[in-house]
């Protein structure tokens, strides 16, 4: 056999396209309708009406006067655009005894969210380093616990929570809700910091202590630095996670202090007074604009975070 | 060295026990220690606040034999079947169909997982809406023209149920559909280029071969979303209070209800109780899988 | 017969250009390496042709068939893959038989070539165990079962051994010969590893940046490398490059620094001969040492300055006028950093190339 050298510049092809013309030849001709893929951009279409329509339907409604949405259909555009709705969720809609509006409540929130944040990120990420680098004998059942205890159902804990946080003085205080949000977030927290600081190379935590680091230098001067990405993640959740919160805020926040979920609630199902789907909308948008926004700048971090639990990292 | 001058073990690694410390508080006293708490003053006679008295069962037979906690069990239960096969089905369904090497995929994986970063009360609170007879989807169909057209599931003490199921979905399906597809795009690409040569369509690829490999991811997943239906508590009271009459309710609102409306602890505390069991129903078997598989491995 | 026949092809992935206008042409029962570093473009060909990657440009032709937008189902080809790809929850009968049944084959049949392949492979007792419980080697044993149940007369590997520890991949290489000499059929087979390479091909063909930069028997690439980079990447330890100029003519000559090598037996591709900057290719191997260099038209004395005693033989580290040197000695050979050698080569065994174009003269 003798080399054969297959540059066309260098000898000349054996065929060309001319010889063969109605051969099939490069790609495969688009089949760009084909009905399968007709059918995957449909299904995607309806799901897509079934998400989007809500968020629509929200921000029609929070736009229209409430004569014009007894009239007419809730996902007619407004025939006459009012921002009054939104000026009333915020400013003046009553939330039990108070008329002052959901301000409050989104203050109260702020006020929540900050500290329980910092607390419960601070508290899980020093956990999830003594986890992986410094085990000691029984820390691997107390981890298992903790994953564990976050499948109980609140309920169980609430009672006795109730008395602790009494018998500390905190009840019905913010540092009452903190403390009950540093709790609640530590399974996953400590989770997510541990299966990040697991997989950062070992040789590093070691020449550290090589070089005479203790404890929370290396902690500070060396993880902390490089693991970024993942307080970002743990901040993405826990800022949405505590805004959302529900019912801790109902149980141990106290009156003064409910974040903005309990009076959005307190607003829509007021028993008395007529009801004012418009205001209610808008109140509901504004509870919601905190977490959406986080949504939909983070992105792949938000993403991350929800993945974290469940997808072993 | 450290044979001559041996430290009590207690003390040994000492920074780390101190930066453990909340966690083993936690763990000893508030998963462990509340846990326990609740389930034995389940067994008293305590109404406003917990008393030493132990009634055996009491609690329990009467919990059996009050009519919005059977309602409360049942709801749980279709609200819960129902929840999990359509989130699984429909989640694992979209995420296979962003998977086709679609245009916009990470539009639309944004807008099919929005709602779930939303709070139960608001998605409560725009369903309750949505779904209102007189005013909302019902309303507006019947004004377009379609005057038969029905649509009240939030009205109807059989169907409410199935109303908050609507809206639960709306808000949960977008996250298995997210780890259904990190679950999906983890699977080896040469066992799609294989079967691709095996000529399997894509369809049996990923019922046969794809889904089978996913089994950790959507136990998981499952155990995940199943230990949230127990939950069930924030939806209901935005969307229905409960309502019509008694007809939406679920245990974690019974439980809520007893302890802090009606001061009745030990009923709030024997429900509470059974829900704790069946998580561990749920929780047990798949642990003990998890780590069983782990320790073959 | 041709079995393969690939025309024109090219792929372009947006801007980039990953398999440049190359024509192929594979004989029926041949066994045709592709061999290149990662990121040549030999998988990317391998995949092209069975299908599941789809062309910018050109034809591919097996059997005389034109596939050119044919499924890979119905190419007629089996492929085998470096992580296996077995179906991790079905049994090793589920694996060789799911493509069959979907197929619609008869189950008599398919129960027929499930018998005679796990004959040849030698895993009649692993046909109900889980992937999970089969070794590496097992694994690649079923992988490559699963091409031969589909009966079809051309096999694609992609790497089926880069996974496997040495000990095995040198099992599996003797078996996989042995499996060609038996079946008969066109196998197309990638691999970064040039020992496969040699003892595996009829042929080679040597990729680059999506081109093949020559096609030939074993003994060519690594006797009559087309250019430099061949060269280098064929033999290990690589060839020695020394830089200098040809001076042409009746007595062609080397010369770099004050050396002047005779080139007179050196055997010239085409036209060949002209003056200029040249690089001078001598295989360590090649390079014989005392008595066996004085036989030898070149031989020059060396100082010793590394030795790396390998076992089977030892690696001579040194600079001849300058230049970096190394030879492949006995590995008995009891030689020492400072000694005095005498080394030699033939230059019928060397290869020139131009300096610049880096090609063969």
């Amino acid at each position: 056999m003798t080399s054969e050298l297959l540059h066309d510049q260098q000898k000349p092809r054996t065929y060309s396209f001319d010889a063969r013309p109605h051969e099939p030849a490069g790609a495969k001709p688009a089949k760009r309708l084909s009905p399968a893929r007709i059918m995957i951009y449909s299904l995607l279409f309806v799901a897509t009406l079934y998400y989007l329509l809500p968020l629509y339907v929200m921000v029609m409604t929070s736009l229209k006067g409430l004569p014009e949405i007894r009239l007419g259909n809730i996902f007619s555009p407004p025939m006459k655009l009012t921002f009054a709705p939104w000026v009333k969720a915020w400013d003046g809609a009553c939330t039990g005894l108070y008329c002052e509006g959901l301000k409050v409540g989104f203050w109260n929130s702020i006020k929540i969210t900050v500290p329980s944040t910092i607390v419960s990120i601070a508290v899980a990420s020093v956990n999830g380093y003594a986890l992986t680098n410094w085990k000691f004998k029984g820390s691997e059942v107390f981890f298992a616990i903790l994953i564990f205890g976050s499948f109980i159902p609140y309920q169980v804990m609430l009672f006795p929570l109730v008395i602790i946080t009494r018998e500390l003085g905190i009840f019905g205080s913010l540092s009452g809700i903190v403390f009950i949000h540093t709790i609640f977030g530590m399974p996953i927290l400590t989770l997510l910091f541990r299966n990040y600081f697991m997989s950062l190379p070992p040789e590093l935590f070691k020449a550290a202590r090589v070089d005479g680091a203790g404890f929370w230098r290396i902690f500070l001067v060396i993880l902390v630095p490089m693991s970024l990405p993942i307080f970002a993640v743990a901040l993405i959740l826990q800022v949405t996670g505590i805004w959302n919160d529900f019912l801790f805020g109902l149980v141990f926040a106290g009156l003064k202090n409910f974040p903005m979920t309990v009076q959005l609630n307190n607003i829509v199902n007021a028993t008395q007074g007529v009801k004012e789907y418009n205001v209610n909308m808008a109140a509901a948008l504004l509870t919601g604009l905190v977490p959406l926004s986080i949504y939909f700048i983070s992105g792949k971090l938000f993403v991350r975070g929800i993945a974290a639990g469940a997808v072993k990292g | 060295m450290s044979t001559l001058k041996r430290s009590n073990p207690l003390f040994r690694n000492l920074n780390a026990k101190i930066a453990a410390l909340p966690m083993i508080a936690t763990t000893l006293v508030v998963f462990l220690g509340c846990s326990i708490w609740t389930v034995v003053y389940s067994f008293t006679k305590s109404r406003s606040l917990p008393l030493n008295d132990f009634v055996g069962l009491m609690q329990y037979e009467r919990l059996f034999r009050t009519s919005r906690w059977l309602i409360s069990l049942e709801n749980i239960v279709i609200y819960g079947v129902f929840a999990l096969v359509f989130s699984f089905v429909v989640g694992f369904v979209l995420a296979a169909l962003i998977d086709q090497k679609i245009r916009f995929e990470s539009t639309f994986r944004t807008i099919f997982l929005y709602p779930f970063a939303l709070s139960f009360i608001v998605t409560g609170v725009v369903w309750q809406w949505i779904l209102n007879p007189t005013m909302g989807l019902q309303a507006s169909i019947r004004s377009m023209g379609w005057e038969s057209f029905t649509f009240d599931l939030i009205a109807g003490r059989d169907t409410v149920i199935y109303a908050l199921l609507i809206a639960g979905l709306w808000q949960g399906t977008g996250f298995v559909m997210v780890l259904m597809l990190a679950g999906i795009r983890s699977t080896d690409d040469e066992i799609w280029k294989a079967a691709r040569i095996d000529g399997i369509p894509t369809w049996k690829t990923y019922l046969f071969i794809v889904i089978p490999m996913m089994r950790g991811v959507i136990m998981t997943t499952l155990v995940i979303v199943a230990a949230g239906i127990v939950k069930l508590y924030d939806l209901v009271v935005a969307m229905t209070q409960g309502g019509p009459g008694i007809s939406s309710e679920v245990p974690a609102k019974y439980v809520y209800d007893f302890m802090f409306a009606r001061g009745n602890l030990g009923q709030g505390l024997a429900a509470s109780t059974v829900m704790l069991t069946t998580v561990l129903i749920i929780i047990i078997p798949w642990a003990y899988l998890e780590y069983g598989r782990k320790k073959k491995g | 017969m041709n079995s393969i026949e690939i025309k024109d092809l090219s792929l372009r992935f947006g801007e980039v250009e990953v398999l440049k206008n190359l024509n192929l042409s594979i004989h029926k029962g041949e066994f045709l390496v592709l061999l290149g570093s990662s990121g040549c473009g030999k998988s990317t060909l391998l995949n092209c042709v069975a299908g599941l990657l789809d062309l910018s440009h050109g034809q591919i032709f097996i059997d005389e068939r034109n596939v050119t937008w044919e499924e890979p189902k119905d190419r007629g080809i089996g492929m085998v893959f470096q992580s296996y790809a077995l179906y991790p929850q079905m049994s090793v009968r589920g694996n060789l038989s799911f493509g069959l049944k979907n197929a619609g084959i008869p189950k008599a049949e398919i129960a027929k070539r499930i018998q005679r392949a796990a004959e040849i492979l030698q895993i009649q007792d692993l046909l109900h165990r889980k992937p999970a419980a089969l070794s590496g080697g097992q694994r690649q044993r079923v992988a490559i079962g699963r091409a031969l149940v589909r009966d079809v007369d051309v096999f694609l590997f992609d790497e089926p051994l880069s996974n496997l520890d040495a000990k095995l991949r040198a099992d599996l290489r003797v078996e996989i010969n042995r499996l060609h000499h038996r079946l008969k059929n066109t196998m197309i087979y990638v691999t970064h590893d040039q020992i496969e390479a040699m003892t595996l091909a009829d042929r080679i063909a040597v990729m680059r940046d999506g081109n093949i930069l020559q096609l030939d028997v074993p003994s060519q690439i690594y006797n009559r490398p087309i250019n430099k980079y061949i060269a280098g990447f064929i033999g290990s330890p690589s060839m020695n490059f020394l830089e200098g100029k040809l001076s042409a003519g009746d007595n062609p000559s080397f010369i770099f620094g004050d050396e002047r090598f005779d080139m007179s037996r050196y055997r010239f591709d085409g036209e060949g001969q002209q003056n200029g900057a040249t690089t001078l290719g001598v295989r360590p191997e090649h390079i014989r040492t005392g008595n066996a260099a004085q036989e030898m038209p070149i031989s020059r004395n060396i100082v010793v300055e590394v030795v790396e005693p390998m076992g089977s033989d030892t690696l001579v580290r040194t600079h001849l006028a300058g230049q970096e040197f190394r030879l492949r000695m006995d590995g008995l050979a009891s030689v020492n950093k400072g000694d005095n050698l005498l080394v030699g080569f033939d230059p019928a065994q060397v290869s020139l190339f131009e300096t610049t174009s880096e090609q063969r003269l």
